[in-house]
Order: C-alpha cells, then structure tokens, then sequence
C-alpha cells in the first residue's frame, strides 16, 4: 500500500514511526470474513480453537466492515455479488488489507465461466492470495504470517490523513 | 406401478398418435407434441392412476443445429405411488410453452431458470423474470451459442490495468 507524504519528503521520525506502529497493527488484525462458498468450512476450522490464530492476534472477526482490519474474501466470488464487495471494500476504514483465500478467490478456481468473477483482484487490491482448493489452515497461518512481514515493513502514517483517491 | 405399466396406461387414456412412449434407463419416457402438452401434464396431475404431485425439475435441452431448436424435459414424480416419468416436448426458440404454474407451484421457479438460461418463454407464467442472472445480463448463457469466455462484468474491473495488459499481452499469459 502506497502512502504519500504531504511534502512529499520523509520527516525524521519516519522509521521509527514505521517500526511502532507496524509492530502494533500487525499484533491486532480484525478480519472481516466475507464468505461465499465451500472454502468457508476452511475458515471455520482456521478460525476455531484448533488452529489458534490468536496466537498471531487475528483471533476476532467482526462481522462490520467498519470494524475490520483485513478483508478476507472466502470462496467463489460471482458477477452478481461482485458489487456487494466492493461496497464492503469501500466501507472499510484505512489502514485496511485484504487476502484472497482459496482458488476461486484469486483466479476464478475451476470456475471459468460467465457467472464468475475470475479473481477479485479485478475489483479490489489483494495484498495476499492463498492458493489451494481449499488452502489447508498451515496455508492460512502461513499467509497471515506474510501479511505481518508486509504490515511491519511498510509505511505507516501517524497522524491519519485523508488520500486523495 | 412399474415403468410398463405406466407406459401401457398412457396408451389407453391417449390412443392417438402423436403421444411416443419409450423407456430409457429404467424410467418412463413421454414425447409430446407441443399442443398437447397441457392435457397431457393436466391428466398426470389429476388422474388418480398417476397422481404425480411432485413436480421435480424443469430442464432444457440444446440442440442448436436440430430444426425444433429445443427439448424442454419436465420430471415428475408420484409421492403416492413412488414412480417417475419424464416428458420431452420439443420447441422452437419462438414457441411460447404453456406454462404450468396453474398445477404446480413449484414450476415458478423453475419456468423462470429454464427462461433465463436458455430464454424459452412460457405463456401464463405470472412473472416470468431472470432467476439467477442479474437483470443487466444480455442473451442466455446455457445457449450452445453463447460464447464460453463472454463476461459480463456489473461494475468496472480494476485489474489488469492497461500497463499490466501490456505486459501480460507480452507474455502470452491467458487471463479471459
Ligand atoms: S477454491 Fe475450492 S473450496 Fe474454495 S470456494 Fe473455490 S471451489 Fe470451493
């Protein structure tokens, strides 16, 4: 995710800026799971006490999108609905991310036909794809682990702005 | 009753002909010219022989260089008597097929998929609207000529960019 500074020069205290508060976002991930197929079972079993992702700090989902942190697309995303998403996309608040869960999510899946979206990049920005039909939990854990690689290294603002978009 | 007897009682309650009899896999099979498609599903429904008050599915059959374009194929089954019967009754892309919504209920949604995929209109039909697809889709995707890589995106796709294009283009990636 790309963020402009206003000047357009980075201030001093940037890396540091950086560091704290990547530190601290990437510790207390809200996901909104927005689910439309079978891949959902998986998030289920992910979500659930077995797996444990409190552990990483994304044990709550809300079920707001205003809430929410992380955009988890879940299954066969179609024609139809694809504004419902988008919508949900708009809606929720910066900083946000998103991760499309499963085949059908990123690409379409085995699915290439007229009523479905071939992969919800087209209509919103992924930050991660887990691929697997559906992706295994260790493939969940492994890709929210990356989305915390991503989060910690990237550039935070401290102080929230409204972007230009 | 047996598939046979069902097949040897319709002969007597339709001796004429034009009403073809058959038995494919085990199960009854009716083709029906289009006229008599009403008085035949009415005879199913109300004749206690029959008595088939499950009307099970609606489907369609393309066969796009045949001259009747259409096979609409009607399964029903007898809770009662626990035997099924399939009817095939052909049609052109213009024919309206009576709709039978007045026997069962359950043909309302089912005349409207046959409608939105194959766009085969059915006559009486209280509201004969798209089931599935959304109301901005054009033409009936089930239709063997209806191209398999046609998409018809509701909002605006980000992605590819026109720069992306490019690059995929380069590449020889296929992305529909
Ligand atoms: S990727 Fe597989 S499991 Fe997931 S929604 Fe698609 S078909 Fe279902």
């Amino acid at each position: 995710m790309e963020i402009t500074y206003g000047s357009g020069e980075k201030p001093p205290y940037q890396n540091a800026v950086d560091r704290i508060l990547g530190w601290g976002r990437k510790y207390s991930i809200f996901f909104y799971p927005f689910i439309t197929a079978c891949c959902g079972m998986e998030y289920m079993s992910v979500a659930s006490s077995h797996y444990d992702i409190d552990r990483f700090g994304a044990g709550l989902p809300r079920f707001s999108p205003r809430q929410a942190d992380v955009l988890l697309v879940v299954g066969t995303v179609n024609h139809k609905v694809s504004p419902v998403l988008k919508i949900i996309w708009d809606q929720m608040t910066e900083p946000k991310w998103s991760i499309s869960f499963g085949a059908c999510a990123s690409v379409g899946g085995p699915y290439d036909n007229y009523a479905v979206l071939q992969g919800v990049d087209r209509i919103v920005p992924v930050d991660i794809y887990l691929p697997g039909c559906p992706p295994r939990p260790e493939t969940v854990i492994d890709g929210l682990l990356k989305l915390h690689d991503k989060i910690q290294n990237q550039k935070h603002d401290l102080f929230w702005k409204r972007r230009n978009k | 009753m047996t598939s046979e007897e069902i097949i040897s009682c319709l002969q007597d309650r339709f001796p004429e002909a034009g009403i073809e009899c058959l038995i494919d896999k085990g199960d009854a099979v009716v083709n029906v010219p289009l006229e008599r498609l009403t008085e035949l599903l009415r005879t199913m429904k109300v004749d206690p022989d029959f008595n088939f008050d499950m009307f099970m599915d609606i489907t369609a059959v393309d066969w796009l260089e045949r001259s009747p374009r259409f096979d609409v194929v009607y399964h029903l089954y007898s809770t009662s008597h626990n035997h099924r019967l399939r009817i095939k009754v052909k049609v052109d892309e213009d024919d309206p097929v009576p709709s039978s919504t007045g026997l069962w209920t359950a043909a309302d949604w089912m005349e409207r998929e046959v409608w939105d995929m194959y766009g085969i209109r059915f006559s009486g039909h209280p509201n004969l609207v798209r089931l599935l697809m959304y109301e901005e889709f054009k033409g009936h995707p089930l239709r063997k000529d209806y191209p398999y890589d046609k998409r018809q995106p509701l909002i605006e796709e980000t992605w590819p960019s026109k720069k992306m294009q490019v690059k995929i283009d380069d590449r020889g990636i296929h992305r529909p």
